[in-house]
């Protein structure tokens, strides 16, 4: 019962902070200077780490199915088939938004409790300016364009790492690894992946500023709320998993 | 002119300040005196907005704070500059990007006149030659002049500083008082400062307000305080032998003045 009213609790100041940060900004120039900025921060600098998770895992997943799939009456091209469908429909979207809120939102609510604790916050209020619209809008927006990108590289690196376990072991051929991945091919499932990152790119980036923003205390609370954050933003993308699973493919 | 009358501010189940009346005037020092965790930074924060009072008011030159609405308390934070106890400079911005942050956000200058604007402001807090730095990069005490520069940048009314030379040696808390002081008298601005630095108290306060127990005690000047009766003032200020010592060379001379 306790747990349940600070939930609601959690999530009305959530509610709260949300409708300050969706105002109209003050000045636009700098916020859109911030919007570049944070773009090249959260977005660019992700590109690195996404591609080579990726890639990493794009290479066991082929490995994995192959070994599922050693069964005479399956096709051989199907570790190509599999190995497109688990990337495309959970692991470029959900898992890579998860690896997301560990990077990005750490990031993020480490900065935002720092800029608290250290009375930034409070100098940015003082001088008139709207502090939640002014830092977090632009972190909001940047991932949110950005994300449809990491999304897309993140594919495009996993059927690389599926592809080159084609080409350096003896596991399945390239042709048949080819045929597979381009078989039966479904254009929605690349943009079901799409639309649940945007949905969870906005998860990652609010609910990390809202804990980095009513941070109260030192640098040890600081560390607290970065953790609290990606626990946080971590059980509410596999929420919304699940519920944008349900109503998108079925 | 900033009134404050009979303010109360409690948190949860702790009341700080138990109705606070105090005057802080135009052109002067004011300082809020009191020990540490007395609610000087607490009264501060009802007095620029961060925070809102139990009850009580708090008026601007006849206008009331808490009765505002939020286009007149945001013309009104245009009028404000404040000091934070840590300078609170932006860490991602550079010294001149810090100075030139309010002008960016809320004049209508152009990037020339802003950027001649903040080189005013540094020059004017002896600060050269470190535009292109970052706050990291250098000293507390340049972090406090940026952080004065920059809340000087608007040319405000009123300007708030909370213990303004916390954690800075001797010599360089008082060049900052002095800068505080000058700055006051010369744009004629209400300064209200923070500290239970007894350098400050005795050196610039021109009207102090001392805290105790959340209620003001006492209410002087740094001239009379050598005649304050309140125990708790004297406990609090002639604390050390030093200011004892300060405080007896005080009255001696002020004897020897009047027997001339
Ligand atoms: N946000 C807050 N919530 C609860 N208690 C607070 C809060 N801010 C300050 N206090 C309490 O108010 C008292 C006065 O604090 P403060 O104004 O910071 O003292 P100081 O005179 O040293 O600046 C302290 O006991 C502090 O614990
Ligand atoms: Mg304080």
């Amino acid at each position: 019962m306790l747990f349940l009213t600070s939930c609601l609790h959690t999530f009305g100041q959530y509610a709260l902070f949300m409708k300050r940060v969706l105002t109209k900004p003050d000045r636009w120039r700098e916020s859109a200077k911030r919007y570049v900025f944070e773009i090249s921060k959260l977005g660019i600098d992700s590109i690195p780490l996404v591609i080579v998770i990726s890639l990493f895992i794009g290479a066991v997943i082929a490995i994995q199915m192959q070994i599922n799939f050693e069964n005479p009456l399956l096709p051989t091209y199907t570790v190509g088939l599999a190995t497109r469908d688990v990337l495309l429909l959970e692991f470029s979207s959900s898992i890579l938004c998860l690896i997301l809120a560990g990077k990005v939102g750490s990031n993020i609510a480490s900065e935002i409790g720092t800029m608290r604790v250290t009375e930034q916050i409070d100098a940015l209020e003082i001088m008139g300016v709207n502090s939640c619209n002014f830092i977090v809008l632009p972190k909001i927006l940047a991932l949110l364009t950005f994300i449809p990108v990491l999304t897309v590289f993140s594919m495009a690196s996993g059927l690389i790492g599926g592809y080159l376990i084609a080409q350096f072991t003896d596991i399945i051929t390239v042709a048949n690894y080819i045929y597979g991945i381009q078989t039966m091919f479904v254009e929605w499932y690349v943009w079901y992946a799409i639309i649940k990152s945007l949905f969870f790119s906005v998860i990652i980036t609010s609910v990390a500023s809202f804990y980095g923003y009513y941070v109260k205390g030192g640098a040890l609370d600081v560390g607290k709320a970065s953790t609290n954050s990606v626990v946080a933003s971590s059980i509410l993308i596999l929420l919304m998993d699940v519920l944008l699973t349900k109503l998108l493919l079925q | 002119m900033i009134e404050v009358k009979n303010l109360v501010k409690s948190f949860e189940d702790k009341t700080v300040l138990y109705g606070i009346d105090a005057t802080f005037l135009d052109g002067k020092t004011n300082l809020i005196i009191g020990q540490s965790g007395s609610g000087k930074t607490v009264l501060m924060k009802n007095l620029i907005g961060l925070v809102t009072p139990d009850s009580g008011k708090i008026l601007y030159d006849g206008r009331d704070l808490i009765t505002m609405s939020a286009s007149q308390k945001k013309s009104l934070r245009t009028e404000i500059g404040m000091l934070f106890q840590g300078s609170a400079l932006f860490d991602n911005e550079t010294v001149l990007g810090n100075v030139m942050f309010p002008l960016k956000m809320f004049s209508d200058m152009t990037p020339a006149e802003m950027r001649d604007r903040a080189d005013f402001c540094l020059e004017r807090v002896n600060l050269k030659g470190a535009h292109h730095k970052y706050p990291a990069e250098i000293s507390g005490g340049m972090q406090k002049r940026v952080a004065i520069a920059r809340a000087i940048a608007l040319n405000p009314k009123y300007l708030f500083c909370d213990e303004p030379n916390s954690g800075l040696d001797p010599q360089t808390s008082i060049l900052i008082d002095e800068l505080l002081w000058d700055i006051t008298h010369e744009y004629n601005i209400t300064t209200i400062i923070n500290t239970h630095d007894m350098n400050s108290v005795l050196g610039i306060g021109e009207n102090i307000v001392f805290i105790s127990k959340g209620k003001v005690d006492w209410v002087g000047t740094k001239d009379n305080i050598y005649h304050a009766e309140s125990e708790n003032l004297n406990d609090f200020v002639f604390a050390t032998d030093l200011f004892r010592k300060v405080k007896k060379a005080a009255l001696l001379l002020e004897k020897e003045q009047q027997r001339r």
